[in-house]
């Protein structure tokens, strides 16, 4: 560097430090330590998509109208001149097609939308996956959680402002859920609505919803998990030299700032280029909202896409009783499967640890075959929910392959129950299949493909042991994992605190059957041919947190060593 | 609640330097020289430390070729966001045509400019820095005994000295006003709308209001509307633009031949085989607007619930619970179809009061 710069450096950072005494921190945050594996990355989207949202957000809000108040539309899109339409209709087509750089910073903010609402489903998949959520991180997936049902409420504000026929669908589907919430549904709608739907002012309150209230919530939400993931260091995949206890990757400064910078490029370069040549929402072309008109094929943003499935599998309940109206067929779909998933979510953590008396910290994350259980209960998830998503579509996927819409509604009623089971199922029997293919490789090696002649003349294929790379990341929560035992029935020993009572044998069972795994032994000459119900587990640990420590460090003695 | 510290080297915490190791420093004096190199090149007399980080990538010849690329990558950039410029000065908006050029223009040079930065930053990173792979030990989460320990002291001493464990009256009277100072910001909500009274029981349907044909706005004589198998959309006469109104009254008319249409549809409601039920769907306010004749079947196209015209447009599939509700229709003096009465049941969703 020239002496210029070097001046003008070390001026600007004695004139910082002078006043803030920043050095020491600030060092240890260039030199902090970033894991990599591309699975990290998925976070990383969603935090950019969400920086490209504010940035065109902002640039849409200087043109957009919030009102509904009816004008006569004389702008540059012919077809719809002379028609009468809501401002923010008319100010929506005008930044279409009046406003230089208009249409393409629409299209980017809609697809940014999808793209953070993607991200974010995919990383709590990898969290879930992973493992990665367990202590000491549960806050961050709390929070993440809030995050995801917040963007959904922020992305259907979101496209309900241009007020076109299509968002004034969903926005009346909105309203007849919430009216048919008992005891306050009415109420809420009229207050929301600001009387009877439509109404003129849900277009400016959504608006101060969608810029103001939402978004504040999100960047403090998003600021906080960003502190914990930053305060808590991020979790690293397994692999050799890799234990709880250290981090291994590249420093945040160069690396990492380079690297993610080039993301944050890279992501806003895809979502151009898409909003170069993939048209999405032509809102021109559906027309301003009325109450009485509708396309067929009306489909929400995919991230809504499972509320809808969830409306249109229901089957037709109500009850009309003491003069009131339950209308089951409406608030049930609304509320209980995304509740089932966002509260179970929410809570699995929780659950897991109780059951398997796991409380040490884990910054090692799992490969999902060695928590079949985990994987399995995951993949019901996702069953369940893609159930109700491609539900959300019947209408066209019967429409495109031609199978009767009835029909079809009946498969997924049945699907939804018979579907998470089978995926469960399905799921562990892969993982556990996993899991004894690599206790193979523990103890016999790669084959190599050399066959050699015994002196008795049989054949035998050599093999050669995996390499420590791959041994590590094989032996990962594997090798002499604690295997707490349980006292079998009739036994004279008398079982842990915490295994007692009714509660306490759900818990052994449930702790047994989040444990079950294909063993393998320490020195790797497991015998690879376990029968797929692991050793009976039970819970000792009791209550009394760090009583145990992480498996993974006593089983793995070498390694611990080795990163020390 | 100690954490797992046998994970842990022990003697967390000892990196921090004691504050007396430190140099102190007196407020007003110059730093010592030796502070002043915290910032600053290190004297070239000094003890070399040891690096952290290599200066150079191993692969020197690869390095100048990558350098090379991500140079022509980031001067491309840099000319895609001229162009950037250029686009938005030079192509006008105002037009579907003007308007597709420039998003096409705009987007494309925003595409290779930001584009040509990442994969330059990439290539930058694999390529000219060395690749490095650093160990950091974590240290546990969980303070130490000593610490929590003085925490509690210090959470426990500022308690005491508060007076709030030791002053009961205090205490209550303090969550005693703001109990009512936490529901008064919800009070402030009740202006945000009416309540609900009986509004959406009732329609602007009236005995003798005409139906228009929506869209051209037209009344209609059941001679007008002959061939069986039609549906149409009607408004209320003098509510055509009102969408408040419009969002219950919209009201769809079904022609049927003599002997089709059958109970429970109200006979007396109809005229000449002319039916109308409300387009509001009974499931979540969507309107009715596919109709196949052939089954007399219409349905919802948001979620599907199918309602039998023939039949009182009784439900037969799907997730709406009521039929639609149907108009009675008569005919006024010059022999337009109008409505006898309002709705004799609420139109659209279920809500709770409805019963």
């Amino acid at each position: 560097m020239s002496k210029t710069t070097d001046a003008l450096l070390e001026g600007t950072g004695r004139f910082l430090d002078d006043r803030l005494r920043a050095a020491r921190p600030v060092r240890g945050f260039l030199r902090k330590v970033f894991p990599d594996h591309w699975s990290f990355l998925l976070g990383e989207i969603a935090l950019y998509s969400f920086i490209i949202l504010l940035l065109t957000g902002t640039f849409l809000t200087f043109f957009f109208q919030p009102s509904m108040t009816e004008v006569v539309y004389h702008g540059a899109y012919t077809p719809l001149r002379g028609v009468r339409m809501s401002e923010a209709y008319a100010s929506t087509l005008n930044i279409s097609f009046d406003v230089r750089g208009g249409l393409l910073m629409r299209q980017i903010h809609h697809w940014a939308a999808l793209l953070f609402m993607a991200a974010i489903f995919i990383h709590l998949l990898r969290v879930f996956f992973t493992g990665a959520y367990r202590k000491p991180r549960e806050f961050n997936w709390l929070i993440g959680i809030v995050l995801l049902t917040l963007g959904m409420l922020e992305g259907l504000f979101g496209y309900s402002l241009p007020d076109d026929l299509l968002s004034g669908t969903g926005l009346r589907i909105t309203q007849g859920v919430l009216q048919s919430i008992p005891l306050v549904g009415t109420y809420g709608s009229f207050f929301l609505f600001g009387g009877q739907f439509p109404g003129h002012d849900i277009i400016p309150r959504l608006y101060i919803i969608h810029v103001l209230l939402i978004p504040g919530l999100l960047l403090a939400l998003i600021s906080a998990h960003l502190f914990f993931m930053f305060h808590q260091k991020h979790t690293q995949m397994p692999g050799k030299g890799r234990t709880n206890a250290n981090v291994v990757g590249a420093p945040m400064y160069p690396y990492f700032m380079a690297k993610t910078g080039a993301f944050f490029f890279f992501i806003f370069a895809v979502l151009a280029l898409l909003s170069t040549f993939a048209q999405i929402n032509p809102i021109w072309l559906f027309g301003p909202y009325n109450p009485s008109g509708i396309t067929a094929g009306s489909q929400p943003d995919f991230y809504m896409g499972a509320l809808e499935g969830a409306l249109r599998i229901m089957p037709a309940w109500e009850w009309n009783v003491f003069g009131h109206t339950f209308a089951f067929n409406v608030f049930i779909p609304a509320l209980v499967p995304l509740g089932i998933i966002f509260t179970g979510a929410a809570l699995w953590p929780f659950i897991e640890r109780w059951a398997i008396g796991d409380y040490s910290e884990h910054h090692v994350n799992d490969r999902p075959r060695n928590a079949p259980t985990r994987t399995g209960i995951g993949m019901a998830a996702i069953t369940f929910y893609g159930v109700l998503w491609l539900e959300g579509a019947n209408d066209i996927i019967a429409d495109q392959l031609q199978i009767p819409l009835y029909t079809l509604t009946w498969i997924a009623r049945i699907a939804i129950f018979v579907g998470p089971v089978v995926a469960y199922w399905v799921t562990k029997r892969i993982c556990l299949g996993l899991q004894r293919k690599d206790a193979h490789l523990l103890e016999h090696g790669v084959e190599t493909g050399i066959i050699r002649q015994l002196p008795s003349g049989e054949y035998v294929e050599l093999t050669k042991p995996v390499d420590e790379d791959m041994r590590a990341v094989l032996e990962w929560g594997r090798v002499g994992a604690p295997q707490i035992t349980a006292p079998p029935a009739g036994a004279d020993e008398v079982p842990a605190p915490g295994a007692r009572g009714p509660l306490g044998r759900a818990r052994t069972r449930l702790g047994q059957v989040i444990t079950e795994g294909i063993p393998v032994e320490a020195d790797g000459h497991g015998n690879g041919h376990g029968n797929g119900h692991g050793s009976p587990a039970a819970v000792t640990a009791g209550e009394q947190e760090g009583d145990r420590p992480a498996g993974p460090e006593q089983a793995d003695p070498d390694g611990e060593d080795a990163a020390r | 609640m100690q954490g797992s510290g046998e994970q842990f080297p022990p003697g967390d915490g000892a990196e921090e330097l004691p504050e007396s190791r430190a140099p102190h420093r007196v407020i007003g004096t110059p730093p010592p020289a030796r502070a002043r190199t915290l910032l600053e090149a290190p004297p070239q007399e000094d003890r070399k430390p040891e690096r952290w980080l290599p200066a150079e990538p191993s692969d020197l010849g690869q390095a100048k070729r990558a350098e090379r690329l991500v140079a022509a990558l980031f001067i491309l950039s840099m000319l895609a966001s001229i162009g950037f410029i250029a686009a938005y000065v030079g192509l006008e908006v105002g037009s579907v045509g003007g308007t597709a050029r420039s998003n096409l223009a705009l987007g494309l040079s925003m595409s290779v400019a930001f584009g040509a930065l990442a994969v330059g930053a990439v290539i930058w990173v694999r390529f000219l820095m060395p690749s490095v792979e650093l160990t950091e030990e974590r240290k546990p989460l969980a303070s130490t005994r000593q610490q929590r320990a003085e925490f509690e002291e210090t959470f426990t001493e500022g308690a005491e000295a508060s007076g709030f464990a030791k002053r009961p009256l205090v205490r209550r009277t303090l969550i005693a006003a703001t109990v009512p100072l936490a529901i008064a910001p919800l009070v402030l909500l009740r202006d945000l709308g009416p309540l609900p009274g009986t509004k959406l029981r009732h329609t602007v349907w009236r005995r003798g209001m005409r139906l228009l044909v929506y869209g051209p706005n037209t009344p209609l004589r059941p001679a007008d509307f002959a061939i069986p198998g039609q549906m149409i959309t009607v408004v209320p006469d003098g509510y055509q633009d009102n969408l408040d109104v419009l969002a219950k009254a919209t009201t769809i008319i079904l022609k049927f031949g003599p002997g089709q249409l059958k109970a429970p549809t109200m006979m007396n409601w109809t005229v000449d085989g002319i039916v109308a039920y409300s387009k509001i769907c009974t499931h979540v306010g969507c309107p009715v607007a596919l109709y196949e004749q052939t089954t007399h079947h219409i349905l919802c196209p948001c979620h599907q619930s199918t309602f039998d015209a023939a039949r009182g447009a009784q439900v037969i599939f799907g997730p709406a619970a009521r039929p639609l509700p149907q108009l009675p229709l008569t005919t006024d003096a010059e022999g337009f179809l109008v409505a006898a009465s309002d709705y004799h049941e609420p139109v659209g969703p279920s809500f709770w009061e409805r019963g």
